[in-house]
C-alpha cells in the first residue's frame, strides 16, 4: 500500500524509490555477470551518441569510415554493412551519389548470369562490403596465425569489465559506451613492454587489450596518416576516436532511432502512469486499506 | 467460487444471455474477474501477478514476430539475428523487448516468489497454488536457456555445452542423456534446432499451467500481507475496478522500468560475447549464463564433484515444492513472525550474494563464499523454516483483515514495523489467534 498516506505529494518520493530499487536490483544481479576479472584502466570519452539524447555525429562518422577504407578494411571484414546503409541519415550520411562512388571502388566477385562463372565487378549500393580475404584461413595466414575479427558488431562485442561498484553505476549512468572506449583506448594503448617482461614474437605489447597484454595487430595509426578536408586534427587521438563512433555505429546502426523512440515511449508511459495513479486514487478514496 | 450461474449476473443484452446459458463464459468473467472478492489491504507486491502476465503475453508476441525472421540454422542464425537487428521494420525493436522481457520477466517471477515465501502464501490452503508456481519457475527457466542459445553467439553455445554436459554426471545413463539432448555427439545444429522447437512449445506449456495456477488463486483466495484469512465481505474489495487499476498502475511503472533498459542500456544486462558467432574452437575466457540463473551457478559450481553439485543445483529448486510441509508455523505472516523475518532476510542477501559469486572465477575466496552461501538456502528451507515455526512466539495476529486496516491506517503500511505497531493489541483478546494458521484454514 504505497499511497496510504493522505499526502499525495509524498507519493512521488516512494516511486522513485521503487524505481531506483529497480534499477538497483536489476543493475545488481545483472551487471554482476560482467563483474568477474581485473580491468585496464578505460577513460571514458565524451560521445556524441551517449546520453538520452544522444546522436551519431555525421562528419565523426564519414571520417571513421575513411579511416576503416584506408586502414582497417585492409585485415578487418565488415560483413553486415552494405554499401546502401551508408547513406543512412541518422548515420555517416552520404549522399546516395557518394555511396555509389565508394561502392564502385570495391571490387565483387559475382557468377555470371549467362555463363555461370565467376567474374569481377564493381560493388554497388546492395552489396555489403567485401572481406579482404577470401575464407578465415587465408586471414589467419596472412595474419601470423591470427584471425582479424570482423568490424560489424565489435564495439558490442568486448567484455569490458567495470567492476563493482561501476557495474551498477552503469545502469544509473545510462553508460552503454564501453565497447567505444574501449576501442580508442586498445587504438591508444601501444606501449614499450616493462623491462622485466619478456617479449612475445611478432606480438606487440597493449596492456589494455582484453586477451593477455599482448596482441598480434601492429599499432594501425599515426599521426597524419589520414587526409581530413575538414580541419579536424589528424592525430592519433583523433583517429582513435572517429573509428571507435564509426564502429560503434556500424555495431547499432539503430542508436538514434531507438534512443529518439525511447524518449517518446518513456514520456507516454509516465504520463499514462500519473493518470493511472490519480484513477486508482479517487477510486480508493473512500476505502480503508 | 468455482461453480457458475450462482452470481447475481443478469446481462442485459438478450444475445449474451443466450451464449452464457449454453457457455457461461460471460458469468464466467463476471464472477472471476469483476466481482471477484479480493482482500483490500494488498500492498504492491501482490501486483507482480498481474505484472507477470503481461511479461508472458509480451514474450510470446515479441517471440512469435522474431520466429518469423529467424533461421534456426547454425550457419544463418547468427545472421538472421543481426539481419532483424538491422534490416526488419523496428526488428531491433522487437528483438530488445524479447532479450530485456527475459530479464524482466525473471526479476518480477523472483519478486513474485519472495513475496510469496514472506507472507506465507505456500501455506494452506494454498500447497497447489505455490506448487504450481514452482512447475511455471522451472519451465521459465528451462525456456529461457533454450532462448539464450538461439542467437547462437559464444556465449549461446559456451552455455549450452557447459549446461547440457550436467547430465552427463548421472551415473550410467549420464553420457547417452547428453547425446540425446544435442542429438549427436556436441552441441551443434540439431541441439539449435530442438532448442528452438522447444522454446516455441514450452512457452504455451507455460500459459497453460498458468491458467490452473489461477485457478488454484481462485478457489482458495488471495492471501494478504496480514496472512489472516478473510473473514466477511467487509475485508474484501471487487476485483473490478479496485485491482484492476492498481495493477495496471503498477503494470505501467514496470513497463517504465521495462522501458528504460529497452531503449537507453539494452544490452547492459546480456554478455558482450553473445555478439561474437559461436566458434566450438574458441572457449570463452569467463562462461557465465544469464544474470537470473547465476544464484544455481553458483551452487553447482560450489559443490567439488560434479555430480554433488547437479544434484544440489536442482535440489536448490525441487526444495520448493515442498516448503509448505516444512514450515511448521501456525502464522503466515513474516509481519507477526520476528525471528522468520530474520532468516528470511538472510536468505534473501544469500541469494543475491549467489548470484554475484556465479560471475566470479570458481577459485579461492569467492567458493568458499558461495559454499556458505549455498549452506544457507538449504539450512533455511530445511531447518529454519521447521525450528523457528515450532519455538518462534509470533506477535499478536489481528482478528481480521478490517481490523489490522483500521489499526495500521496511522503508519506507513507497507513498512512492517510502523503497521506491526498498529495492529500489536488486538480487540477481545490478548491471544495469539489461530487464524493464518495452516493447521485450520477456514472456508469462507
Amino acid at each position: 500500500m504505497l499511497e496510504t498516506t493522505k499526502i499525495g505529494g509524498a507519493v512521488v518520493p516512494r516511486i522513485a524509490r521503487a524505481a531506483f530499487g529497480g534499477v538497483l536490483a536489476l543493475a545488481l544481479l545483472g551487471g554482476a555477470a560482467q563483474a568477474a576479472g581485473e580491468a585496464p584502466h578505460i577513460e571514458k570519452q565524451d560521445w556524441s551518441f551517449s546520453g538520452i539524447f544522444g546522436r551519431y555525429d555525421r562528419a565523426q562518422l564519414q571520417r571513421g569510415f575513411k579511416i576503416y577504407r584506408e586502414s582497417c578494411g585492409l585485415c578487418h571484414s565488415l560483413d553486415y554493412i552494405a554499401f546502401r546503409n551508408l547513406t543512412d541519415p541518422s548515420g555517416p550520411a552520404f549522399s546516395e551519389e557518394a555511396a555509389k562512388q565508394i561502392a564502385s571502388e570495391y571490387t565483387i566477385t559475382d557468377i555470371s548470369n549467362e555463363t555461370g562463372q565467376p567474374f569481377d565487378r564493381p560493388a554497388t549500393l546492395t552489396d555489403h562490403v567485401p572481406s579482404p580475404y577470401p575464407n578465415s584461413t587465408a586471414a589467419a595466414a596472412a595474419n601470423g596465425g591470427a584471425v582479424p575479427p570482423d568490424f560489424s558488431l565489435i564495439a558490442k562485442a568486448r567484455a569490458v569489465h567495470r567492476g563493482f561498484p561501476g557495474f551498477i553505476v552503469d545502469a544509473f549512468a545510462n553508460y552503454a559506451e564501453n565497447g567505444p572506449d574501449y576501442i580508442h583506448a586498445l587504438l591508444l594503448g601501444y606501449e614499450d613492454p616493462p623491462a622485466d617482461v619478456e617479449p612475445v614474437p611478432a606480438k606487440f605489447y597493449n596492456p589494455v587489450f582484453l586477451a593477455g597484454n599482448w596482441i598480434a595487430m601492429p599499432p594501425p595509426l599515426q599521426d597524419g596518416q589520414f587526409e581530413y578536408t575538414d580541419g579536424t586534427p589528424e592525430t592519433v587521438e583523433q583517429y582513435s576516436t572517429d573509428i571507435s563512433a564509426f564502429l560503434m555505429w556500424a555495431a547499432e546502426p539503430h542508436l538514434v532511432e531507438r534512443k529518439e523512440f525511447g524518449f517518446r515511449a518513456m514520456i507516454f508511459l509516465a504520463v499514462f502512469a500519473l493518470l493511472l495513479y490519480l484513477t486508482k486514487r479517487k477510486l480508493w478514496r473512500n476505502i480503508a486499506h | 467460487m468455482s461453480g457458475h450461474g450462482s452470481s447475481n449476473f443478469q446481462p442485459n443484452s438478450k444475445v449474451v444471455r443466450w451464449i452464457d446459458s449454453r457457455l457461461p463464459l460471460f458469468s464466467l468473467a463476471n464472477e472471476q474477474a469483476i466481482e471477484f472478492p479480493t482482500p483490500k489491504n494488498l500492498n504492491y507486491m501482490w501486483t507482480f501477478g498481474a505484472i507477470l502476465m503481461f511479461m508472458l503475453i509480451t514474450m510470446m508476441v515479441s517471440g512469435i514476430v522474431l520466429a518469423m525472421h529467424y533461421a534456426a540454422n547454425t550457419e544463418l542464425a547468427f545472421d538472421r539475428v543481426e539481419h532483424i537487428m538491422r534490416n526488419v521494420n523496428f526488428g531491433w525493436l522487437i528483438r530488445y523487448i524479447h532479450a530485456v522481457g527475459a530479464s524482466m520477466f525473471f526479476f518480477a517471477v523472483y519478486m513474485h516468489i519472495a513475496r510469496g515465501i514472506y507472507y506465507g502464501s505456500y501455506k494452506a490452503p494454498r500447497e497447489v497454488l505455490w506448487m504450481l508456481g514452482v512447475v511455471i519457475l522451472i519451465l521459465m527457466m528451462a525456456t529461457a536457456f533454450m532462448g539464450y542459445v538461439l542467437p547462437w553467439g559464444q556465449m549461446s553455445f559456451w552455455g549450452a555445452t557447459v549446461i547440457t554436459n550436467l547430465f552427463s554426471a548421472i551415473p550410467l545413463v549420464g553420457p547417452t542423456i547428453v547425446e540425446w539432448l544435442w542429438g549427436g555427439f556436441a552441441v551443434d545444429n540439431p541441439t539449435l534446432n530442438r532448442f528452438f522447437a522447444l522454446h516455441y512449445l514450452l512457452p504455451f506449456v507455460i500459459l497453460g499451467v498458468v491458467i490452473l495456477h489461477i485457478w488454484a488463486l481462485h478457489i482458495s483466495g488471495n492471501n494478504n500481507p496480514t496472512g489472516v484469512s478473510v473473514k466477511s465481505s467487509k475485508d474484501t474489495v471487487p476485483f473490478h475496478p479496485y485491482i484492476t487499476i492498481k495493477d495496471l498502475f503498477a503494470m505501467v511503472l514496470f513497463m517504465l522500468l521495462y522501458a528504460y533498459f529497452v531503449f537507453y542500456i539494452p544490452n547492459y544486462l546480456g554478455h558482450p560475447d553473445n555478439y561474437i558467432q559461436a566458434d566450438p574452437l574458441v572457449t570463452p575466457a569467463h562462461i557465465v549464463p544469464e544474470w537470473y540463473l547465476l544464484p544455481f551457478y553458483a551452487m553447482l559450481r560450489a559443490i567439488p564433484s560434479k555430480l554433488g553439485g547437479v544434484v544440489v543445483m536442482f535440489a536448490s529448486l525441487l526444495i520448493l515444492f515442498v516448503i509448505p510441509w516444512l514450515d511448521t508455523s501456525r502464522v503466515r505472516s513474516a509481519k507477526y513472525r520476528p525471528m522468520f523475518k530474520i532468516a528470511f532476510w538472510v536468505w534473501v542477501v544469500a541469494c543475491i550474494a549467489l548470484g554475484w559469486l556465479g560471475a566470479q572465477p570458481a577459485e579461492g575466496i569467492y567458493v568458499l563464499l558461495a559454499r556458505i552461501g549455498t549452506a544457507y538456502y538449504f539450512l533455511f528451507f530445511l531447518i529454519l523454516m521447521p525450528v523457528i515455526g515450532l519455538f518462534e512466539t509470533p506477535k499478536p495476529v489481528p482478528n481480521s483483515i478490517s481490523e489490522a486496516v483500521l489499526k495500521g491506517k496511522s503508519g506507513l503500511s507497507h513498512e512492517d514495523e510502523a503497521a506491526l505497531r498498529g495492529s500489536e493489541k488486538p480487540a477481545g483478546s490478548g491471544d495469539v489467534r489461530p487464524d493464518g494458521a495452516p493447521a485450520a484454514p477456514k472456508k469462507d
